[in-house]
């Protein structure tokens, strides 16, 4: 668009800026609570919106754990970043590993029934965690497999979209180059390794923003499987927070977990931005 | 380097009934660093018959022996050859020094020879400055000699090249033209060069190969296949505007195709063969004279005139007779050159 209005300017401007309010506001929330003491936000209603000073002192709290000035307990959230993190680098990294892998069979060898196990793979996209979750339950439950990183990650890994997303990228590299690294003496491992995993970098990086988020994001599969505290991933960690009945939330604490959870991700979008676009957008190869 | 035999060499895909045959029986003797075009209609087979020598297509029947070696089941990398594709096939993401090692790497040939070896074909092919360069950020025609760089640096038994010129504009595709003859000259490699231009054919063959619909029709040299086209369809492929294929005029047998080539068709006062002119093309140093032979339903002939001759205006009948020992009698029934 090569319009150049004052007053659309004006409107668009004004639209974004909602937007970004929109989302900024209930994180400048979250993090004004966790600057106060439980006490300062329900004594004072509605909430002071300027931060308090007890930034230092709730964010410890969360991190490693204790005793609340109410008395209750408060479980670790570092343990629980932890967990949370080695999960979702590890679906990220197995899915992209195991997508590209069978994207890689699929378009590149001729096996029976090729055509077959790409429509199971395909069907598969209609069948996520949700609906499957009971069997899934039991078999893992049955291999010994609750309460384990295993338990958390396995289920998750196999995934349709990003082995057909793999798919679609590898029918558009030219048969050309296959056949000039057949000439060079590669073999298909090779090839693999050499031409076809270095163009899908920025593939790859988009993924992995995507997956990473997907994984620090699981919530019910967690829920099911993890029965104690030091298997727990951190958003299963924040609702676990509310307390039930009568008890006072914390809610300085409570907020101050979510922000923690809240960095990890936004840290990988941000630091993989450039990657992350290029991949969705790059057609050049 | 080394001969490529052809014997009685088949290509069919798919089995049974449906199986649809593109090559029927090819048989030829490509000599020791010989330069041979490989030319035809797009769909003639060409381009399988040398991916069939670079081992990227299966061979049905018959075989294939690059320097006495039949090599039907060798992997393209044991065949001892380079290619050079239609669109490059660089590897994008690899420097130009890289795209031309990585074959030599994979053979773990010592690091110092493959950087000799890819020094001395950047020299030859004027690539020295760009050696660290990404393809995607090189000209089409220097992405070309990248390709010939790569093929080069392998020092194969033989080149095979499928259209490498045809991606690249007239201007750069003529002077590529010359560096791959010079380059033949230079090192002196058995060449397959696959086109469907018949000036590169023309140009650049020691011998050609004129295929049509997966059958060999002439294999000789470009003044034979000129000269002596061995049927009808050699005789109207090669040469451009084609050779008149002329039936029932004047002084022709029953059954007999007359071919005569429009640049050897003269102007008489009188006598003959009456052509009536219906258009005239003005290409520069010539013209071209589209009409018919004897009377408007006559068969459509050209006539090529140089410009400094008077053109003919449209609608006038000229007499044209064929210079003595340049016509052509073909067989009607089998298209086949009749010797006389």
């Amino acid at each position: 668009m090569i319009e150049n209005r004052p007053g659309t300017t004006a409107i668009a401007h004004t639209v974004l800026l909602l937007g970004v309010l929109a989302v900024g506001f209930p994180v400048y929330l979250a993090f004004v609570a966790s600057t106060q003491t439980s006490a300062e936000i329900v004594q004072n209603v509605p909430m002071s919106l300027l931060p308090g000073s007890h930034l230092l002192d709730t964010y410890r709290l969360a991190l490693f754990g204790g005793e609340t000035s109410y008395g209750s307990r408060i479980p670790p959230a570092g343990r629980m970043l932890w967990v949370s993190f080695v999960t979702a680098i590890v679906i990220a990294v197995g899915k992209i590993a195991i997508s590209m892998l069978s994207a890689f069979a699929i378009v590149y060898f001729r096996f029976p029934f090729r055509g077959l196990v790409f429509w199971m793979i395909f069907i598969t996209l209609m069948l996520p965690v949700e609906v499957r979750i009971l069997p899934t339950y039991k078999v893992v439950a049955d291999l010994n497999m609750l309460n384990s990183y295993t338990g958390l990650t396995l289920p998750l890994i196999a995934s349709a979209t990003a082995t057909f997303l793999f798919r679609q990228f590898f029918l558009t590299v030219p048969d050309e180059l296959t056949e000039a690294a057949r000439i060079d003496g590669a073999g298909p491992l090779r090839f693999f390794k050499d031409v076809l995993l270095p163009l899908s970098k920025t593939s790859m990086a988009a993924l992995f923003v995507i997956q990473f988020i997907y994984g620090w994001n699981q919530y019910l599969w967690p829920l099911l499987m993890t029965t104690t505290e030091d298997m727990y991933p951190i958003v299963m960690g924040i609702k676990r927070m509310f307390a039930g009945g009568d008890a006072a939330n914390e809610w300085n604490v409570i907020m101050a977990t979510a922000i923690l959870a809240m960095i990890p991700p936004a840290l990988v979008v941000v630091l993989m931005q450039k990657w992350f676009v290029k991949g969705l957008v790059d057609t050049e190869k | 380097m080394a001969a490529i035999e052809f014997n009685n060499v088949i290509k069919r895909y798919g089995t049974g009934p449906k199986a649809n045959q593109v090559i029927h029986g090819v048989n030829a003797e490509v000599k020791d660093g010989e330069f041979v075009v490989i030319v035809g209609p797009s769909g003639c087979g060409k381009s399988t018959l040398l991916r069939m020598v670079a081992g990227l297509e299966e061979i049905t029947d018959g075989t294939i022996s690059i320097g006495g070696r039949v090599v039907n089941d060798l992997e393209p990398a044991e065949r001892d050859i380079a290619m050079v594709f239609q669109n490059y096939a660089l590897y994008p993401h690899m420097s130009v020094f890289d795209n031309m090692a990585y074959g030599l790497k994979i053979k773990k040939v010592p690091l110092d020879e493959i950087k000799a070896r890819v020094d001395k074909a950047a020299k030859i092919l004027e690539l020295g400055q760009y050696l660290q360069r990404k393809p995607r950020e090189l000209s089409g025609g220097q992405r070309q000699r990248v390709a010939m760089g790569r093929a080069i640096v392998r020092q194969p038994q033989v080149f095979l090249f499928d259209e490498p010129l045809s991606n690249l504009d007239a201007k750069l595709r003529a002077q590529t033209r010359l560096e791959i003859e010079k380059l033949h000259r230079e090192l002196g490699i058995t060449s397959l060069f696959v086109t469907h231009d018949q000036v590169e054919a023309m140009t650049l063959a020691q011998r050609m190969m004129v295929m049509n619909g997966g059958r060999m029709e002439q294999f000789g040299t470009p003044e034979e296949v000129y000269h002596r086209p061995a049927t009808t369809f050699v005789a109207s492929f090669i040469g451009a505007p084609p050779m008149n294929l002329l039936t029932g005029v004047e002084g022709v047998r029953e059954g007999v195709v007359l071919g005569v080539r429009p640049e050897h068709l003269r102007v008489v006062d009188s006598g003959g063969w009456p052509l009536q002119v219906e258009t005239v093309e003005m290409l520069g140093a010539e013209r071209l004279i589209y009409g018919h032979l004897g009377g408007a339903q006559g068969p459509w002939t050209i006539l090529r005139m140089h410009e400094t001759e008077a053109p003919p205006a449209s609608g006038q009948t000229l007499h044209v007779v064929p210079l003595e020992d340049r016509v052509h009698g073909f067989d009607a029934a089998s298209g086949r050159r009749i010797e006389s």
